[in-house]
């Protein structure tokens, strides 16, 4: 049973790096903007997070820089995509392999260094709960804060004012110019918001997930960010569910291989992406479930004037 | 509109597909930085007295899959490197190209280094073995090294190195360790040598401690930090409280650190990493080697054939024990090393049983290089089968 609840506690963490990134580019998808360079993001953020925690030992430090990072990242791709009209799928990819060579370049020197010892975090009390406590009370703050942000994303699309605008930009960017919004502007600031999120889960990942730096360590949890935002059609509370899921099979995985239960790992290795096609084939079989939730707008560019 | 919509869905999941392929080409492409470890010889030709031509010295060139900075696997063939410049000072001039991918790059690579003159050269990954071959039979006046591969030539010889022996010493340490008789192994690929190294470790950790199971994971790749960590963090769920690994970066070891458990240090000395959790460091020194070799070329002694170092040689050590481990086992884990050097110890001996029952050696009958090059079982004590395996 203790083995159950180690398997739930890795899920939820592993489901939390994902959550922020998939949370992040669905707020940009949200605004008719995809940003295939998450994984580029990511990893600028896991060198920016990792050289702060380094050089000032504080964690919080750390995520505000990853964050900055990954902002600073999307500001570009935004420049490029929003206001110069260039392809948001080779801005994005470009954006990717450049992430990946520019954080290789700037962290050759914090490979060898080691971080501090780092703080284990238990919610007091609860933590002591026999099975409960260690499946779900021993993680770092960050697990519990992207449930959270899921909540306040979801009331935020759904029932407030400013979500129902990032919607319907999202939907038909013609439609919100002419009721004389923003469009370019507001699309900026979602692209930013995204690239913080994902920056973020970065520097969880170089910070706390695995406390190191090596290059191309993200090794591809951007992309599957990516899948996710699809996955959950484009729902936060989707996504966060899909983000433990694919965690949780990742995590099932070594476990069954540790019990030595005969599957093979190349097969399992395989199931969230078989997982991810079985969902978008059922999914699409119901149209107006797509339609319902796919931002209309989403991968064009805008041209306020025409 | 639902045509459009269908239509651009459809356009985007493909644009994601592609976006995704061209990505991991482009992690496996990236540029090789020829960063030229030592200038080119300049050419004291002002004093004309000196008449008589110097001996030109020994052009040597290092191909790496990885960056020297990657505290593991390249990270040791560098120094073995350095050795080498130490030992022959001004006879030789090394050179290395870092990021090398083992694909059609490699036989470009290979054929600049030749074409600037470099008359020795080391290729250091499985990967390089067809480009260097092909190389080889064109430049019959440049010597080729290539680690851990099968295929030689006249001018072309193979050198590995038994890392099963640093597992095995490491499982002395961790049979001796652990309090819940279970260890846990990281695998990269199923392939023989890391299933030996996987079985070598059992058997070590048998020798002090016959209750110890292994369990193992794979990850099948030989490098993927988080897909590492994940791996580490399910192997102490399932009760392993001593881990190795055999892929190429130090996050089992961080992990173990987290966790407060123990792990060792693979092909580099990791002990920096995780003061807490490091118990030893199985390294490799590729120096011994590589000075053999480039001697061998500077008296002109150099034959083609196939070298496979281990302790006895100085090529592999098991290094940086914690001062957690108590004295009774370092001795223990000194006499296994003293045994290996001399010769008295013999890892792969019979009796041993596969993980299946049977008798894989029998008693005294001790396996030979061919035996160990094919290993595709677990011997008792590992739990579970090897991928693909029967």
């Amino acid at each position: 049973m203790e083995s159950f609840a180690l398997l739930l506690a890795a899920t939820l963490n592993a489901g939390t790096l994902l959550a922020f990134a998939a949370l992040g580019l669905l707020i940009n998808e949200r605004a008719g903007i995809v940003n295939l360079g998450a994984e580029g993001m990511m990893l600028v953020a896991a060198v920016a997070g990792y050289a702060t925690a380094f050089h000032t030992g504080n964690d919080w430090l750390a995520f505000a820089a990853g964050a900055a990072a990954g902002g600073l990242m999307a500001a570009a791709f935004g420049l490029l995509v929003i206001w110069m009209n260039t392809n948001q799928y080779a801005t994005g990819l470009a954006l990717s392999l450049f992430g990946a060579g520019f954080s290789a370049f700037v962290g050759i020197g914090y490979a060898p260094e080691k971080l501090s010892e780092r703080t284990r975090y238990e919610i007091p009390g609860l933590a002591d709960i026999p099975f409960l406590g260690s499946a779900l009370f021993k993680q770092h703050p960050l697990v519990y804060v992207a449930i959270g942000f899921t909540i306040a994303l979801t009331w935020f699309l759904y029932n407030s004012r400013a979500g129902l605008v990032l919607r319907a930009i999202g939907e038909s960017p013609e439609s919100a110019h002419a009721l004389g919004y923003p469009v370019r502007r507001i699309r900026m600031l979602a692209v930013i918001v995204g690239g913080a999120l994902c920056g973020i889960s970065g520097a969880y990942v170089s910070v706390i997930y695995t406390p190191l730096w090596v290059e191309g360590m993200v090794a591809g949890k951007g992309w599957i960010a990516l899948a996710l935002t699809t996955f959950a059609t484009w729902r936060p509370i989707r996504v966060l569910l899909g983000a433990y899921l694919f965690g949780g099979v990742t995590m099932l995985q070594f476990h069954l291989q540790g019990e030595g239960v005969q599957v093979s790992s190349q097969f399992l290795t395989m199931l969230p992406y078989l997982a991810t096609i079985v969902v978008l084939v059922l999914i699409s079989r119901n149209e107006s479930f797509i339609r319902a939730n796919m931002p209309a707008s989403i991968g064009k560019p805008f041209f306020p004037g025409s | 509109m639902t045509q459009i919509s269908k239509r651009s869905f459809v356009k985007a999941a493909g644009w994601t597909v592609l976006a995704t392929a061209a990505a991991l080409a482009g992690c496996g492409k990236k540029e090789e930085a020829p960063a030229a470890a030592a200038p080119a010889p300049s050419a004291p030709a002002s004093a004309a007295s000196v008449a008589a031509a110097k001996a030109e010295p020994l052009k040597v060139a290092f191909i790496y899959i990885g960056p020297v900075g990657d505290g593991g696997w390249t990270f040791a063939h560098d120094n073995g490197r350095k050795a080498v410049e130490k030992q022959f000072g001004d006879k030789v001039v090394t050179t290395f190209v870092e990021k090398v991918p083992e694909s059609a790059d490699a036989e470009r690579v290979l054929r600049d280094v030749a074409s600037q003159g470099n008359k020795l050269i080391f290729g250091t990954t499985f990967g390089y073995m067809e480009p260097m071959l092909k190389t080889a039979t064109d430049l019959k006046d440049v010597k080729f090294e290539h680690a851990t591969g099968y295929k030689t030539a006249e001018n072309m010889r193979t050198y590995d190195s038994r890392t099963y022996e640093g597992a095995y010493m490491a499982g002395v340490v961790a049979g001796g360790m652990t309090k819940t008789n279970v260890i846990g192994v990281v695998g990269s690929i199923p392939i023989p040598e890391v299933i030996r190294n996987i079985n070598s470790f059992t058997l070590g950790a048998q020798s002090v401690n016959p209750k110890v199971k292994t369990k193992v994971v794979w990850v099948n790749e030989w490098f993927n930090p988080p897909k590492e960590t994940e791996a580490a963090q399910s192997l102490m769920n399932g009760g392993a409280d001593v881990l190795m690994q055999n892929t190429d970066s130090s996050a089992v070891l961080q992990t173990a650190e987290k966790a407060g458990k123990y792990a060792f240090g693979w092909d580099s000395d990791m002990k920096a990493y995780a003061p807490n959790a490091h118990l030893a460091s199985a390294v490799i020194n590729w120096g011994p080697y590589y000075v053999k070799a480039v001697g061998d070329v500077l008296d002109n002694k150099w034959t083609s054939g196939q070298s496979w170092w281990g302790v006895k040689e100085g090529a592999i050590d098991l290094v940086s024990i914690s001062d957690k481990v108590p004295p009774e086992l370092k001795a223990k884990v000194e006499a296994v090393k003293a045994g290996l050097k001399d010769g008295s110890l013999v890892i792969w001996k019979g009796p041993i049983v596969g993980s299946d029952g049977k008798e894989v050696l029998a008693k005294d009958a001790v396996a030979d290089d061919k035996f160990l090059g094919g290993i595709k079982f677990y011997v008792k004590g590992v739990e579970g089968k090897v991928p693909g395996g029967n």
